[in-house]
């Protein structure tokens, strides 16, 4: 690690990256980002749609490889340990949790199946004990265990959020990666679901990087944030540093649109 | 009675006496000659050396009569025959600009260099059906040709592609692959993906081509040029270093022009879809390009949301020999899987069943206020 | 028809051994080496039209004429039974084209070629059974894409497998799948035995045997090689079981056989008899020798 990495929370850091840079075509989606994050921390990545943060999200996750710079998760070079790897640590360590949940989930199979998924990806073999794991968890996250067998798509969009959360959380990954995770959603819906998302990373002690255009959620959820802007990040520090003290003008812009709202 | 059930030998025997027997037909009747197969069904002979994928016109013509004019049937029989043949080396690709033209149109231009040649078409043709070919009368006369345009004619694209409008084609001297040697795989190389709609269906890259210009995957596409006629084949043997000619083979080539909108780092300019195919085959040909140019879409950079833009299910499902097998491997019989899922029906009929009579009993119990009725 | 299933029938001159040429059998054999070497994993190969169409045993043809010798003795079943006519056309098309002895006894056959089912008779070591297999791929009913499905097996991600089983319990009260049940060879890869009956899948464990899988129509072969173990995909709590039908062959009285229900009216009459007619054969005699002693 160098010493002109930003401001960290102190502990050995899970996952971090240094120099992520990316262009398509003409446009820098990111320019010499750097990031990292630790056990147990909530960061949020704020800014607005084409500012770069879900690009950054999707290139920390593995799932697209950038022009320059490394992505490290306990050490290893991410974008250098393979296809393999990288799926493995994606059903055990990691949790990703899509804006749409029919992008998370499977509609065609319960909703049993779908949280049995990762378990049994793991090995879990005893039908009797994954059901009862599947029951547990979505009594966690407030979904009628007697709909277990009932296909996701019969739910409404607030349940299959939550069920997607079940499905990723019931291997209790270290990471979890989050996509505006209420994006789609009702106000009110909103709310309970972001009570849920900050419940359960206490409890389990999840580390949750989630990507937001949303103030509020992040003061809620995130111990410190990182805006983004055209690509760059241009502010980064404790969460409420940040939004009671913004230094950069887009940061001020983006806490005061939000307070005249 | 049991015996019954299953086929025997003897029953195969006489079921393809009877097949030999309904070829031949009312025997009072003059036998059809191959060579009148090859002549007077000729198009049907150019469907079956491309799917057959093998150009030979007497075999060709053979397997059409062996197959009572199925022409599927009739490419399978020499896709078997041909796969028997030893293969001794590649020929160099042909050249087509050197084609000896027996047609050439483009929708593009109104006229270009080496001129319209219209050929021997079925294009604006009324199709009334002519009573006096069932009259079997004398033969008409000969149709009067102009003269054929001698030398290189260029083609329509090489025409766009000087002004800059055309996309060039990457040059690559790598070894193309060969499904007749490595089966599939993917991302399939275009070579691969050429050489597998050459041999298609001629019905599935019809409909296929059809679907991308009903909105199924958009193409935007002109016919650049069709052009049917014969080209040299030259071979290069080893202990001589340079190319003899082995003959001639008929072909059609297509070329579609289509819009392509560009992107950041290249100019809109027009992309090609093409398609070549042993005799004449234009309605194959124009398919085949419609097709190959929807397969560009990843590489083009455009959504791939329409069948046609989907490699894996075109490819796998293009060759009617292996379609016609497995569709028709239905009628084998399948007795033990059959069997295995009425065992397997009955069981779980009879847990259902039995599920039901043991709600029914808790129901009762439940009324009469005894527990152990529920047992 | 110049009859490939007429062995008197001439034609085959220019042919070589077994139909294919010596250069193919050699990829062929290539091909067989590595499935052999990585057991259960599909082994793409360069498979050639064959004079039978494709679903009708082109694998199974192409694996047994790559293996064929002039002093072999092979057996053709389908369904069980040497006498079904796919069984007969092709065991006449290697009679034609390679002149090799055929029977119809398990235990005489050095290699067995077969659709649908695996011999009662355990198999020994100086066998080969051929499966024909229409669709290679355990995973193409939850995965269409070959592209996706390969990389599945490289990285043994076969969660999705064991989905499909937990919505089949947790749905009808148990895995409904009777045939073509997918197997995980040498606790590695996850693979289809090809439509057996689930009833056969117990035979293919540790069979001393060596086990050849053709997909023509797809162009892949894959192997089990003696002694390696097959473990069909289940639950803890709730074990694979074969499935056969809950009676005793009407011929031979066999309570251990896979039986076929034959309707013998239209009126509901039906008998359960032996799948396997060499195994039905055997006992036959067996039991009528026993009855005239």
């Amino acid at each position: 690690m160098t010493a002109d990495l930003p401001q960290t929370s102190g502990r050995t850091p899970l996952l971090n990256a240094e120099g992520l840079t990316l262009r398509f075509g003409a446009i820098p989606a990111l320019v010499d980002v750097a990031i990292d994050i630790s056990a147990g921390e909530v960061l949020a990545i704020v800014g607005e749609s084409g500012s770069g943060k879900t690009t950054l999200l999707r290139v920390l996750s593995g799932m697209m490889a950038p022009d320059a710079g490394t992505v490290r998760w306990l050490g290893d070079d991410l974008h250098a340990m393979g296809e393999a790897a990288r799926r493995r640590l994606m059903r055990t360590d990691w949790g990703f949790v899509h804006q749409n949940p029919r992008d998370g989930l499977r509609l065609n199979v319960s909703a049993g199946g779908n949280v049995g998924e990762r378990l049994m990806a793991v090995g879990a073999r005893h039908y009797g004990r994954i059901r009862e794991e599947a029951i547990a968890w979505l009594q966690r996250v407030e979904v009628d265990a007697a709909r277990i067998d009932d296909l996701p798509r019969t739910f409404s969009g607030g349940m299959q959020q939550r069920l997607q959360i079940a499905r990723t959380l019931v291997t209790r990954p270290r990471l979890v990666f989050m996509d505006e995770p209420t994006g789609g959603l009702d106000v009110s819906v909103q709310a309970r679901l972001l009570d849920l998302i900050r419940g359960l990373s206490r409890e389990l002690g999840l580390a949750v990087l989630i990507v937001t255009h949303d103030i509020a959620a992040a003061r809620l959820l995130a111990d410190r944030m990182l805006v983004m802007r055209r690509g760059e990040v241009v502010e980064h520090g404790l969460t409420d540093r940040v939004l009671d003290d913004p230094q950069h003008p887009y940061t001020q812009l983006l806490v005061s649109s939000v307070l005249a709202a | 009675m049991y015996v019954a059930v299953k086929g025997g030998g003897r029953a195969i025997s006489a079921a393809h006496a009877w097949l030999d027997e309904t070829r031949r037909g009312d025997t009072s009747l003059p036998e059809l000659t191959v060579a009148q197969v090859e002549q007077q069904m000729g198009l049907a002979v150019d469907r079956v050396m491309a799917e057959g994928s093998c150009h030979d016109r007497f075999l060709a013509a053979l397997a059409i009569k062996q197959a009572k004019g199925d022409l599927i049937e009739a490419a399978f029989l020499l896709r078997a025959y041909r796969t028997t043949l030893v293969r001794f080396g590649a020929s160099e690709p042909v050249e087509t600009s050197a084609m000896r033209l027996r047609r050439r149109v483009s929708a593009t231009y109104k006229d270009l260099p080496g001129g319209q040649v219209l050929g021997p078409t079925f294009d604006y043709t009324h199709r009334l059906l002519d009573f006096a070919l069932a009259a079997e009368g004398e033969a008409r006369g000969e149709g009067p040709q102009a003269p054929a345009p001698v030398g290189e004619v260029p083609r329509v694209t090489e025409l766009l592609a000087r002004e800059g409008l055309m996309q060039r084609e990457a040059t690559d001297d790598a070894e193309p692959g060969d499904l007749t040697r490595q089966p599939l795989a993917f991302p399939a190389a275009r070579p691969v993906r050429l050489q597998n709609l050459a041999r298609g269906d001629e019905g599935f890259l019809l409909a296929l081509g059809y679907s991308t210009q009903r909105g199924y995957g958009s193409n935007h596409p002109f016919v650049g040029e069709i052009r049917v006629g014969h080209v040299a084949v030259e071979f290069t043997p080893p202990e001589l270093g340079f190319a003899i000619e082995l003959g001639e083979i008929a072909i059609t080539e297509c070329q579609m022009v289509n819009q392509f909108k560009g992107s950041r780092t290249e100019p809109a300019q027009f992309t090609r879809g093409y398609g070549l195919v042993f005799g004449h085959g234009e309605r194959r040909a124009m398919g085949m390009a419609l097709v190959d140019r929807a397969l560009r879409a990843e590489e083009l950079g455009e959504d791939i949301a329409a069948p046609a833009q989907d490699a894996e299910f075109v490819l796998y499902h293009s060759d009617n020999i292996e379609a016609t097998g497995f569709v028709e491997h239905l009628k084998l019989p399948h007795y033990v899987d059959f069997q295995s899922e009425l065992e397997n029906l009955r069981t779980i009929r009879r847990s259902a069943v039995a599920a039901e009579a043991a709600r029914d009993g808790m129901a009762e119990a439940a009324r009469d206020g005894t527990a152990e009725a529920a047992e | 028809m110049t009859g490939i299933d007429d062995p008197r029938a001439s034609g085959t001159e220019g042919y070589n051994f077994a139909y294919l040429d010596e250069a193919t059998k050699r990829m062929i054999r290539r091909a067989i080496l590595k499935a052999v070497a990585i057991p259960g994993h599909q082994i793409p190969f360069g498979a050639r039209e064959m004079p039978l169409p494709y679903g009708w045993g082109t694998g199974g043809i192409q694996v047994t004429a790559a293996i064929l010798g002039p002093a072999d003795v092979l057996k053709v079943i389908d369904q069980g039974a040497d006498d079904t006519t796919n069984a007969i056309s092709i065991r006449r098309f290697f009679t034609r084209v390679a002149g090799v002895a055929t029977t119809e006894s398990t235990a005489e056959a050095s290699i067995i070629q077969t659709r649908h089912r695996i011999p009662e008779k355990a198999l020994r070591e100086d066998q080969v059974i051929v499966y024909q297999v229409p669709q290679p791929e355990p995973l193409s009913k939850l995965e269409p894409r070959r592209a996706e499905t390969e990389r599945l097996h490289a990285l043994a991600d076969y969660g999705l497998m064991h989905v499909r089983l937990y919505e089949d319990i947790a749905r009808l009260g148990h895995i409904a799948k009777a045939y073509d049940y997918p197997v995980m060879v040498n606790g590695r890869y996850l693979m289809s035995p090809s439509p057996i009956p689930a009833f056969d899948n117990p035979k293919m464990d540790r069979m001393p045997a060596l086990q050849l899988f053709g997909a023509g129509r797809e162009k892949r072969i894959y192997a089990i090689p003696p002694y390696t173990p097959v473990r069909s995909l289940d639950f803890e709590d709730h074990p694979f079981r074969p499935i056969r039908a809950p009676h005793a062959c009407a011929l031979c009285g066999s309570t251990e056989s896979y039986l076929d229900e034959v309707l013998t009216d239209d009126a509901g009459g039906r008998m359960f008899v032996c799948s396997d007619t060499d195994y039905c054969g055997e006992r036959q005699v067996a039991v009528a020798q026993e009855a005239a002693e």
